[in-house]
């Protein structure tokens, strides 16, 4: 399936980041969006860098604290643990595969980028992307 | 003796790591558009992404996996080379630096424990063999860590012979999965240390697609580790078909007690270069 629409990158700093200011302030941060495990290259002349999914199964440890605080939606790549599956399912979640390495391809389908958590984390910030016909798979439903 | 300035050094580790991160590796851009005219489902899909983003990277010159890796060079030295005007670490170093920094590359590399990024992609991973003449040889490769972290160590005991190293790449290869982004290229150390293993394993990775094995013993054990791998079935990114496109094996002595298997794997985004100066 091709989505179009809005997008949030979060990986291994930022996860780690959200689920300190959850366990701290008790808000979970990115609950409803969908997360994109990816970071970017910086950009060139374009909106944004080259952009593909990273692998997922780094992020298995935080899918069920999210999950159960209403972050259920992610793209990424390979496998996820069994854990992280069920806490997707159990929430009435939903994860996706992007395909990996295509990070040339996934940046000419984001329309604009902009920092929007974290910017000290560089790569590993949150980014807000406008994607359109962004190809996924779903792989956890 | 032959006098090489640093300099050189460095202007070529940065031009070489503007090219590899930006171009695919040809022989692999032509072996992953054949491998999608013959698959089908999801498997075409994703392929067919790859050969596609291959042509947008260099059509756009950015690179073409934002996982633009870590720097890893051997440099083989010959003995009669005097290398001139500062040291041949800063000059490896410096040419990454500005390659990762001109080129828009991602600076992945930080500390291991504070996680504090160095904000250049250096240091590099710099191995160095002395070898005799007056040649020096570079081999750069930007590597990605979604299938550096699927390489596997594997101390075997002798007992478990030939099958033991096939079971132990095949399971390395099958536990990985979708995650190093297959269809992959298993490179493999036999032989040696611990350390020495390893070191096969990566530079096993230097050979090309079309290459063989100048040991016709190595070159039948790579061609039946190929087929297994490629038995379990993994595919482009998990949706079945051709997993591997190849096997390299290097060995080395080992002790008798010993049969240490290393198994460096490395995705589709295939970024490596040999430089002689």
């Amino acid at each position: 399936m091709y989505l179009s629409g809005t997008i949030y990158t979060a990986r291994d700093a930022a996860s780690k980041r959200i689920l300190a200011h959850l366990q701290k302030t008790g808000e979970m941060l990115l609950a409803d969006k969908i997360i994109y495990h990816a970071g970017p290259c910086p950009k060139g002349k374009g909106v944004i860098g080259s952009i593909g999914p990273t692998t997922s199964y780094r992020m298995d440890a935080y899918a069920k604290i999210f999950a159960q605080n209403g972050q259920r939606y992610s793209i990424g790549k390979g496998k996820r643990s069994i854990e992280a599956e069920q806490a997707i399912k159990a929430y009435g979640g939903v994860h996706f595969d992007a395909i990996g390495g295509a990070g040339a391809f996934y940046m000419q389908k984001i329309q604009k980028a902009d920092i929007y958590l974290f910017p000290e984390l560089g790569a590993e910030a949150v980014w807000k992307l406008e994607v359109v016909d962004f190809p996924i798979v779903v792989s956890i439903i | 003796m032959r006098t090489i300035s640093v300099d050189v050094v460095k202007s070529a580790v940065k031009q070489g790591f503007l090219e590899i991160c930006v171009s695919a590796n040809r022989q692999v851009e032509l072996a992953l558009a054949d491998l999608a005219k013959e698959s089908k489902g999801l498997s075409a899909f994703a392929l067919d992404i790859m050969s596609r983003n291959f042509a947008i990277a260099k059509e756009k010159n950015v690179p073409l996996c934002q996982d633009t890796g870590m720097a890893v060079v051997f440099c083989e030295i010959g003995q009669e080379v005097y290398l001139q005007g500062g040291s041949i670490e800063e000059a490896v170093n410096q040419g990454v630096r500005e390659a990762y920094t001109e080129g828009c590359f991602r600076a992945s590399v930080l500390d291991a424990l504070e996680r504090k990024n160095t904000g250049d992609n250096t240091p590099a991973v710099i191995h160095y063999e002395i070898k005799q003449g007056d040649g020096l040889t570079l081999r750069i490769m930007a590597k990605g860590f979604g299938s550096e972290n699927m390489s596997r160590l594997f101390m075997l005991s002798p007992s478990l012979g030939e099958q033991g190293i096939i079971d132990s790449v095949v399971k390395a290869v099958s536990e990985a999965g979708a995650n190093p982004c297959p269809p992959i290229i298993v490179g493999v150390g036999i032989g040696g240390t611990m350390e020495k293993a390893a070191l096969l394993s990566k530079r096993a990775l230097f050979r090309e697609l079309d290459s063989t094995n100048q040991e016709p013993k190595l070159n039948e054990l790579e061609e039946i580790i190929c087929d297994k791998i490629n038995q379990l079935n993994i595919g482009a990114m998990g949706y079945g078909g051709k997993t591997a496109l190849k096997v390299c094996i290097e060995k080395y002595p080992t002790h008798l007690a010993g049969l240490p298997v290393a198994i460096t794997i490395q995705c589709h985004a295939v970024r490596h270069k040999v430089i002689k100066l």
